[in-house]
């Protein structure tokens, strides 16, 4: 271990401080110890047995970035092979030069890569979704879609999530969430998160020794975003206990519902056939109401267990949907 | 008493934004009674540079939670955080850990 300098000293050359066991590391002893994180827990959860074909999820931001990164160096080490998948919502300017950095990424690392754009999967999406709904609200749905529609790498990412969860009362989501992915049912592609117990800190601080390119700006509707006012409660709690972002991860997925809360055994989409606790899934249901002209139909249930639909929007336009997956 | 100080402040993920999008300021801390420390240093660059925001960056004297600092590329929880004293030539850089992964 390193001692620890005095404060006027200079440091030794690229040190990191561990949040969880407070261990002093040199920055590539610290990669290292990241990548074989990574690695135990893709092992321990049999996550990527050998021969398997895996597809990130590759936004160009920090977390699909090292978690390419580190795969690729694992690739022999697993048998596994590599592609990168990105998705293009439709966000203009925010989303171009994201994808840029994937391609620049899948370019210097030589990975076979695809984009799926919201376009094409769901016609008109995004940016119309931003187009009908107007008032102060606009954002807010804005973001609900994406939201709908986007997974995290991450466990700090998904405990937003899980707060947020709380936070408007979700039950059902709170009992149906955590895990390290899922096995895939009923012809859903597996899915696994090897970074689900990585640290933001970590996330940044190996794509800082490993001089990894990636993409970090905010998008554009995230300003307003409900999701931005749990981060910032969590980011408090974090400086004031460092456990407390796995810890609530930790409490969700050990929380047992009281029989009046638990939520209907999940069945199939009748439109997708994707796992779904009522007829249409949540992704088909949005689109199903941007079809209807009823953009600003809500995404869960209200404290009593109702579904709230605001109000018919007759300008809306005439979305198609065609879920892929 | 402090004397001049040259130091290289740097900004990173998203946190340039900030600072008109430049990464890199190679900035001259002027000699002063008080100790350069980072500290000072955060007085002085929301004083100097920050153009936007300042509750994005900082946070009573010190960085909003979610901002890294490394002096000299060491993380400056090993270095004493706000009380280190910089030197000649230190290189101090700020990531901020906010945007999406």
């Amino acid at each position: 271990p390193l001692p620890v300098p005095p404060a006027t000293l200079h440091a030794p050359p690229s040190a990191v401080r561990r949040p969880r066991s407070g261990q002093a590391l040199y920055g590539a002893c610290f990669c290292a110890a990241f990548k074989a994180e990574v690695l135990h827990t893709v092992l321990a959860g049999r996550l990527l047995p050998p021969g398997t074909v895996v597809a990130v999820g590759a936004s160009g931001g920090k977390d699909s970035t090292v978690l390419v990164h580190v795969l690729r160096a694992l690739v022999l080490r697993l048998g596994i092979s590599l592609q990168l998948v990105a998705v293009d919502e439709g966000i203009g300017g925010y989303r171009d030069a994201a994808l840029a950095a994937v391609r620049r990424q899948a370019a210097r690392w030589d990975l076979p890569f695809t984009i799926l754009a919201y376009e094409d999967l769901f016609r008109g999406l995004t940016d119309a979704v931003v187009r009908c709904t107007a008032g102060s609200s606009r954002s807010r749905y804005c973001c609900t879609f994406c939201g709908e529609l986007r997974r995290a790498h991450r466990a700090g990412a998904t405990d937003i999530t899980v707060l947020m969860n709380f936070l408007r009362g979700d039950a059902g989501r709170l009992a149906r969430g955590g895990g390290l992915g899922s096995p895939g049912e009923r012809g859903a592609l597996p899915r696994c998160r090897p970074l689900q117990f990585a640290l933001q800190k970590e996330v940044v601080l190996y794509a800082h020794f490993r001089r990894l390119d990636y993409f970090s700006e905010e998008c554009v509707y995230a300003p307003e975003a409900f999701r931005g006012h749990a981060r910032d409660l969590l980011k408090r709690l974090e400086a004031a206990r460092p456990s407390a972002v796995l810890d609530l991860v930790h409490s969700a997925e050990r929380l047992a519902l009281a029989p009046s809360a638990r939520p209907p055994r999940p069945g199939a989409c009748s439109r997708c056939g994707a796992l779904a606790s009522r007829a249409l899934c949540q992704a088909c249901a949005l689109l199903d109401g941007l079809n209807r002209g009823r953009p600003r139909l809500t995404i869960g249930k209200g404290r009593r267990g109702l579904d709230e639909i605001c109000f018919c929007d007759p300008s809306a336009p005439n979305i198609t949907s065609q879920p892929a997956f | 008493m402090a004397a001049p100080l040259s130091v290289e402040v740097e900004f990173g993920g998203g946190a340039e934004l900030l600072f008109d999008g430049i990464k890199k300021h190679q900035v001259t801390l002027p000699g002063q009674e008080e100790p350069w420390d980072i500290r000072n240093l955060l007085v002085w660059i929301k004083k100097n540079l920050l153009k936007e925001r300042p509750e994005l960056f900082i946070q009573g004297d010190s960085v909003r939670p979610g901002i890294l600092v490394l002096i000299n590329d060491a993380d400056w929880e090993l270095l004493g955080e706000l009380d280190y004293q910089l030197q000649d030539q230190d290189s101090v850089l700020f990531i901020s850990t906010l945007h999406g992964g």
